[in-house]
């Protein structure tokens, strides 16, 4: 049997009288780039909280990389990487110190981190700017950084909230191929998006309304399923019906 | 008259390091809803603050209304409406009370302009006795646009307000902007989504401090200068990769469920070449058509030719 990431069953998060999230039941494959959408305030930020083991559920059961959200949370945060809309790394810090800050957090040896960090400023093409304070990067630059820095330690999942937010269409099309590489390599990717063009890249998505998830599947069979062209249109027929908005 | 001129702005920071802005000059007639369109850190909120007159160019002149940036700087303030990239209003005072405030800030009143407002406040109104920081992010946006609007300006300038905004509320707001233009106000707005480029009338792709292009959305398609194909195969990241290894290539990148790419060579035999060696590079599913440009191929290709020139 083909090991899941993520198996999720009537996860279910309740603020007082509001039901953030409702019973959403999903599985995600390993190496799989599961696409994580839904509207402002439909709940994905609170789900996607408890699955890196941030919050508990209220109620339903969850394993990410194997591992119970309830009672393996700190397993949990050390077998995934995360990466939020906000920038995370310090910006005061130059790359290779950040390198060095995040992976020595995740355990990783002097060796280990020379190595990776050397690695990582290669790949990505950063020489030069190795010791440069991260601060004074273009914003696309800092993005791709802090990506690979959530992977340093090879984690088996990796969140990614709105990666590509205002980033140029070039840089964004580089960041998918990172992506992409990080896939190839049996990260399982999942990441949550503002961008429908960004929705036909993954495996599979699913759509989120008012802490349901009312669609889930590959972006082909959702098309064919609500008869539309574009990811876009699927999306706006399943939102606009939302109740809620925003957080 | 035009209701923005600028003429060869230049800003930098930094004792002159970082280039924000780099002699960028262009105008928006009267009652045009024009869009600046480009990533962050491009240059647009150096630009808005220029025209609202709360920052100074190093280089070059602007009038907004016909009032000079720099010596009328009252009058302007007077008469524009501005809505900055992050939320500006008085977290821990309700909606209503933010609204009365910038109304008598102006000098003015809700009723006095009520009509300008309505569509836009009538849909935040079940909440204004609740405080502008505990609303949605969609409920912000709608008030800040009040905000903005109440002391009737001339000129509305708005920064990205639909930036980390989903596709349901965007659309919402751009039906808000047309029906503001109908009221004659000039709109200036920002936003790093090329697909919202096609709503404004005119629009200028902006990079690294530089105009790309400005025209019509329509023109700026119009002026890719090469056929552009649309590919597909079952794999598409394995497709992506073959392709870039293709000799006869000039640019491939993914665009939702396509890969789009341009010929160096564009003759007859180009697309059934191009399906021959994918094949053999055991591709299956292969689609191949010729497809008219969007706004954001001509970015990319814009950025691209930017970049090596």
């Amino acid at each position: 049997m083909e090991e899941k990431a993520i198996i999720c069953k009537d996860l279910t998060k309740q603020f007082g009288d509001f039901v953030a999230v409702n019973k959403i039941s999903f599985e995600v494959n390993t190496g799989e780039i599961f696409g994580f959408l839904g509207a402002n305030g439909a709940g994905k930020t609170t789900a996607m909280r408890m699955l890196c083991g941030l919050s508990f559920p209220s109620s339903g059961e969850a394993t990410v990389a194997g591992f119970n959200v309830y009672k393996q949370q700190e397993k949990i945060k050390r077998h995934i990487g995360y990466m939020s809309q906000k920038f995370s790394l310090y910006e005061n810090l130059s790359i290779l110190e950040n390198i060095e800050f995040f992976g020595g957090i995740y355990g990783l040896s002097d060796k280990q981190l020379k190595e990776k960090g050397e690695e990582l400023v290669n790949t990505l093409g950063l020489q030069k700017e190795a010791k440069k304070m991260v601060g004074e990067l273009p914003l696309g630059w800092k993005q791709k950084l802090a990506f690979s820095v959530a992977i340093i330690h090879k984690p088996k999942i990796v969140f990614l909230d709105e990666p590509t937010g205002g980033v140029d269409p070039i840089t964004r099309r580089q960041f998918w191929d990172l992506i992409y590489k990080a896939a190839d390599d049996g990260i399982t990717v999942f990441v949550t998006t503002h961008y429908m063009d960004e929705a036909e890249y993954c495996n599979r998505i699913s759509i989120m309304v008012d802490g349901r998830i009312d669609a889930l599947d590959s972006p082909t069979n959702l098309k064919k399923q609500f008869s539309a062209e574009t990811m876009n249109e699927v999306f706006y027929e399943l939102a606009r019906g939302a109740k809620r908005s925003d957080n | 008259m035009s209701a923005i001129k600028i003429e060869h702005i230049t800003k930098t920071y930094d004792k002159g390091s970082v280039t924000a802005l780099n002699d960028i000059s262009l105008e928006v007639a009267k009652g045009e809803l024009f869009g600046l369109i480009g990533p962050d850190g491009a240059g647009k909120s150096s630009l808005f603050r220029i025209l609202t007159t709360l920052l100074i160019a190093d280089k070059g002149t602007a009038t907004v209304d016909g009032f000079d940036v720099v010596k009328d700087y009252k009058q302007i303030r007077g008469c524009v409406g501005y809505m900055p990239g992050k939320f500006s209003l008085y977290q821990d005072l309700t909606v209503e009370e933010n609204l009365t405030f910038f109304a008598s800030l102006f000098g003015t009143t809700i009723s006095e302009n009520y009509d300008l407002i309505k569509d836009i406040y009538v849909q935040i109104e079940p909440f204004k006795k609740r405080r502008a920081g505990k609303l949605s992010g969609g409920m912000k946006q709608k008030l800040a646009l009040c905000c903005a609007l109440i002391h009737k300006p001339t000129v509305l300038f708005l920064d990205e307000p639909t930036t980390g905004v989903d596709a349901v509320s965007r659309k919402e707001f751009w039906e808000m902007l047309k029906r503001l233009k109908e009221q004659q106000i000039t709109i200036m707005v920002s936003t790093p989504y090329m697909d919202e480029a096609n709503l404004c009338e005119r629009i200028a792709l902006i990079q690294n401090g530089e105009l790309l292009s400005v025209d019509t959305p329509e023109k700026i398609v119009a002026s890719y200068p090469q056929q552009l194909y649309a590919v597909k195969a079952d794999n598409m990241h394995k497709i992506l990769n073959d392709v870039r290894d293709y000799e006869n290539l000039q640019s491939v990148y993914a665009f939702g469920e396509y890969l789009h790419t341009t010929f160096k060579t564009d003759e007859a035999q180009s697309e059934p070449k191009l399906i021959a060696y994918l094949q053999q590079k055991n591709n299956s599913g292969i689609e191949i058509r010729k497809i008219e440009p969007t706004i954001e191929d001509s970015f990319i290709r814009l950025m691209t030719e930017a970049s090596t020139s």
